[in-house]
């Protein structure tokens, strides 16, 4: 065994699960824009428990992808080529959710806000699905010929684990998000999400928990099943919290069957990182598909001083942002008055009058 | 079209595109701090408008820039897997430190920029903008050194026919590079300048238009006050500040780039001699800079070209700082080329229907010629024209003409267009080369790598050009989207990106001079329901 890709492929696993705990909330809130908020109050309440931290969540999304094909340069090719049309969705999903987020409360009107809304409820979805579904398959298997190129056409990816890990991922930021948004926000949003949660955890879980045991079938080793377990407990135990209104403990515990999902996960299909469906020997594993010993120490230095900074100042951001947001604290939408189309007063005692233009334009 | 057309298009259509945001994020990401900062220190009540105005502007932007960097940041793999299983070993790890060290901050201290106006200290969250804007530098820096290994490899020996890095600091600190990040940056404040000059003339003349200001006997602004929200003598003063600053910013830009530009080039002339021979349409070896070739350009047959005015020596100049140096033509570098690297493509499967064709060294020209001159000229027009501004409104007035405020306006655009003019011919002179061979003494000239084997073997040309169409389509929505935001906040005025101040008026209630906003609650406080935050309303 390899010293060094076995630590970027343990590096590899963090950066996944940091992504799926982080972005897992703010992909739930998303969706809970037309899934659970009943008014445009209850919307600004959700945006903003997320407003000021879902772009640097995205960018362990992006550290990932950088970090694999900066350490397995083979993995990161054969694995986003082979899912281009579904990675194509990801990627407008991921569009057109953050030009929302910005450009919603741009426009103050109904229809304005209501495609806006859309845009991050269907976007946060997508995305979610295609990247619960491309990191199943590249724990399950993909048609990988000997140079690692996809066989069979734009869909041979599909498969039942591909839906198995989309709604896992799905679900899961559902359950997160409920868990997060009555940690983070105050009166009647706070305790219906709790509700929600107790009602919807038990079933909203399942599908990570099919998603651990299929990879454990396929590959599992007996220190990932002992993590499947612990994940089954971890989950009860926020269950049970979440009920008791032990909002902050039920959260971390949510966060612990993450961890426990991705470790057993990540760990099953160790030291494969994609399997290929059509021939063991066309496997791209940490040794085959790894970049020089000479990279991976490079980045090795750079990251365990790199990433320990971005954990604390990303902390220090969820400590400045702690305070629960609720409907109170919400100002009234601001139409603006364009400077220039509105009313023209002189205020003092200009030589020039006021031109037939601007009397024009009062009245645009 | 083929896989391999349909996949440089789409790459080519979605990095222009990214780079139309990314220069106004990197210029005016500085701008905004730099006038946060005179606020900071002066608390003069229009550098904090200055700063809500275009910060306004900037975040709409900046959004733009994020939501398209990600599809660069996936491309690699989707598209071009047998690329990114070639350079892998060096061109993944900027690309990953890109994220690491710059994405992470950038995203994060912005988020706390644009929601910690109440909860952060003044000074604390002026180092927050600083931070993140410093992030974006980094982030410039770092892809520009995948960039440059593109254009010029370092630090790498062939093992079992991949490059496999073997001296990170000459990776890092790649001549090619760190030439082109400086005028990649001077290049980004030119957006900045042209943008802030043409918004604010376009106030200032409105204003003037409206009967608001006026102008007495010796021609000097007498600035005045409409009974509208934002439109007082301080307002006179965000726009007069804002028309200054963006138009040195604009020349300082050009000075910048022009001496960089001029390093590149004589770069280039070692690095990568046929692109400069493309750049002149230079068939003969010769000393002239071509002002203006006619003829077939784009024919490979030189025999075409005639150069109707050309200067004597400036090629040379540009290539060697001397004026006598003959400057290899297309011709002469032809049979060099031919000797070094191939006459045909070999005969892989990787390089599909193009397997064993004849390969074309020489550029598109009609791309290089213009694209070089596109990029000096539109850079230089901007710079002229910002002086020229200075110059007529230097006693604080524009002229009320609408032609010129229009020109004003519309020359937003040239930096763009330099920008944009620059890399396509950056770009596309390195072709047929996706990975130019180094001709140094280095040893190292069998690293290189041709775009016609790059692009995904498994890839099919119907799933590339459904992307293609997708992401031209969204981009172009979202081109339309975008501009019309600035337009409505742009002509907004200060008003539309402080609610606070339409506020302030119907109360009654007269703006303090020299804290307005900025008051920072005690972190942590528990807020008073009620306590509406109108940093909300900056934001969502
Ligand atoms: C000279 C500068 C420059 C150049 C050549 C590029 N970019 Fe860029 N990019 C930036 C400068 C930048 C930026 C100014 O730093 C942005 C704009 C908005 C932002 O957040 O950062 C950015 C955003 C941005 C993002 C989103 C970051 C986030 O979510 O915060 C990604 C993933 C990329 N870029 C990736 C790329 C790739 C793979 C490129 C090469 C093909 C590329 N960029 C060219
Ligand atoms: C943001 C500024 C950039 C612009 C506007 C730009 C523009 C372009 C254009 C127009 C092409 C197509 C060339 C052709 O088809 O002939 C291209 C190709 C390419 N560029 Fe860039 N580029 C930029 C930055 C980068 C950077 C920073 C990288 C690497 C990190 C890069 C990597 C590539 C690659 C891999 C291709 C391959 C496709 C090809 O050669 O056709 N580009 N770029
Ligand atoms: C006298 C003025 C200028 C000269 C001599 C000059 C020269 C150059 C050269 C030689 C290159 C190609 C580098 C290479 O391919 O190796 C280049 C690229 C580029 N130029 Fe300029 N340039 C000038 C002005 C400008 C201006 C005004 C802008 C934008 C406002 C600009 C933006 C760019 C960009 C974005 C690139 C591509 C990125 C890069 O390689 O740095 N340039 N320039």
């Amino acid at each position: 065994m390899e010293l060094l890709p076995t630590v970027w492929f343990i590096a590899i696993a963090v950066l996944w699960t940091g992504y799926l705990f982080l972005e897992g909330f703010d992909l739930g809130v998303g969706m809970l824009m037309k899934l659970f908020a009943r008014n445009n109050t209850d919307r600004r309440v959700l945006l903003n428990t997320i407003g000021p931290v879902w772009d640097g969540n995205e960018v362990w999304l992006l550290t990932a992808a950088g970090a694999t094909f900066a350490a397995f340069p083979l993995w990161y090719a054969s694995l986003f080529s082979a899912l281009y049309l579904p990675l194509l969705l990801v990627l407008v999903a991921l569009i057109f959710r953050a030009v929302a987020f910005e450009y919603r409360g741009k426009v103050d009107t109904a229809r304005w806000r209501t495609i806006w809304d859309w845009a991050i409820a269907v976007g946060s979805f997508t995305a979610a699905f295609g990247i619960g579904a491309a990191l199943a398959l590249t724990t399950t298997g993909l048609p990988l010929n000997s140079n690692g190129d996809r066989q069979g056409g734009p869909f041979a990816w599909f498969s039942g684990y591909a839906v198995l890990g989309g709604l896992a991922v799905v679900a899961f930021a559902l359950v997160h998000a409920l868990a997060f948004l009555a940690l983070k926000t105050d009166g009647e949003v706070r305790h219906r999400a709790r509700g929600w949660f107790v009602w919807l955890a038990p079933v909203a879980l399942l599908p990570l928990l099919g998603w651990m045991v299929a990879v454990q079938l396929l590959s599992g080793k007996q220190w990932t099943w002992i993590l499947v377990i612990l994940g089954v407990l971890a989950a009860a135990a926020a269950w049970v919290l979440a009920r008791n209104g032990a909002e902050g403990k039920a959260f971390g515990a949510l966060g612990a069957f993450l961890v426990c999902a991705t470790a057993s996960i990540f760990g099953a299909a160790f030291p494969v990182v994609i399997p290929s469906t059509l021939d063991p020997a066309f496997n791209l594993t940490i040794s085959n598909a790894s970049s020089s010993a000479y990279t991976l120490g490079l980045m090795s230095i750079v990251a365990a001083v790199g990433l320990p900074l971005v954990i604390a100042y990303q902390a220090w951001t969820y400590w400045v942002f702690r305070r629960r947001v609720s409907a109170a604290h919400i100002p009234a939408a601001h139409g603006f008055l364009p400077a220039i189309a509105a009313k023209v007063l002189v205020g003092h005692a200009a030589p020039g009058p006021v031109g037939k233009h601007s009397r024009r334009n009062a009245s645009e | 079209m083929d896989a391999l057309e349909i996949a440089r298009w789409q790459f080519g259509i979605t990095t222009v595109y990214h780079f139309m945001m990314v220069p106004l994020t990197i210029g005016l990401g500085l701008v905004v701090a730099v006038i946060q900062t005179l606020w900071y220190r002066t608390g003069k009540i229009e550098y904090l408008r200055m700063t809500k105005f275009w910060g306004k502007l900037f975040l709409i932007n900046f959004i733009m820039g994020v939501a398209t960097g990600i599809v660069q940041e996936f491309q690699f793999g989707m598209a071009w897997s047998e690329y990114s299983r070639f350079v892998g070993d060096i061109f993944g790890a900027p690309l990953a430190l890109e994220a690491l060290l710059a994405f992470f901050v950038e995203s994060t201290f912005l988020g706390l920029w644009i929601f910690g106006w109440k909860q952060l200290k003044r000074s604390v969250h002026l180092a927050c903008l600083w931070i993140a804007v410093i992030g974006s530098l980094f982030s410039a820096y770092f892809i520009i050194v995948a960039n440059s290994w593109m254009q010029h490899p370092v630090g790498v020996e062939m093992v079992n026919g991949r490059p496999v890095m073997t001296d990170a600091w000459a990776v890092f600190t790649n001549n090619t590079a760190l030439v082109a990040v400086p005028h990649t940056l001077f290049g980004a404040l030119g957006v900045a300048g042209a943008f802030l000059l043409g918004i604010a003339w376009y106030h200032l003349w409105r204003r003037r238009h409206d009967g608001i200001d006026s102008v007495d006997a010796d021609g000097r602004a007498i600035p005045g006050e409409a009974n509208i929200p934002g439109r007082d003598k301080a307002d006179y003063k965000v726009w007069i500040n804002s028309l200054r600053i963006g138009a040195v910013v604009a020349m300082i830009s050009f000075a910048g780039t022009a001496f960089t530009g001029d390093l590149q080039g004589k770069l280039m002339f070692e690095q990568q001699p046929m692109k400069m021979a493309a750049a002149e349409a230079a068939c003969h070896d010769g000393t002239g800079f071509s002002v203006l070739s006619v003829g077939n350009v784009g024919s490979k047959n030189c025999n075409d070209i005639v150069a109707v005015i050309e200067v004597p020596g400036i090629l040379s100049f540009l290539a060697k700082g001397d004026f006598s140096t003959e400057v290899k033509g297309v011709n002469s570098l032809l049979d060099e080329y031919k000797a070094k690297y191939g006459t045909h493509l070999p005969n892989d499967p990787l390089y599909g229907d193009r397997a064993g064709q004849e390969i074309q060294y020489v550029p598109v020209m009609e791309v290089t010629y213009w694209g070089f001159r596109m990029m000096i000229g539109f850079g230089g027009i901007a710079a002229f024209a910002a002086l020229l501004a200075l110059w007529v409104t230097r006693r604080g007035v524009v002229p009320q003409s609408k032609w010129i405020m229009r020109l004003a306006v519309f020359g937003i655009l040239a930096p763009f267009g330099a920008n944009a003019a620059g890399w396509i011919f950056t770009e596309m002179g390195r072709q047929p080369f996706v990975v130019a061979p180094n001709p140094d003494a280095s040893g190292i000239d069998q690293v290189f790598m041709f775009t016609a084997a790059a692009v995904s073997p498994g890839v099919s040309a119907a799933e590339l050009i459904t992307s293609l169409v997708v992401l031209a389509s969204i981009y172009a929505v979202l081109l339309v989207v975008e501009v019309r935001l600035l337009v409505k906040y742009a002509r907004g005025g200060v008003a539309s990106a402080m609610p606070e101040l339409a506020e302030a008026r119907h109360g009654g209630e007269k703006e303090k001079k020299d804290d307005d906003g900025g008051t920072p609650g005690a972190p942590g406080a528990p807020r008073q329901p009620g306590d509406t935050d109108d940093v909300l309303a900056f934001a969502y």
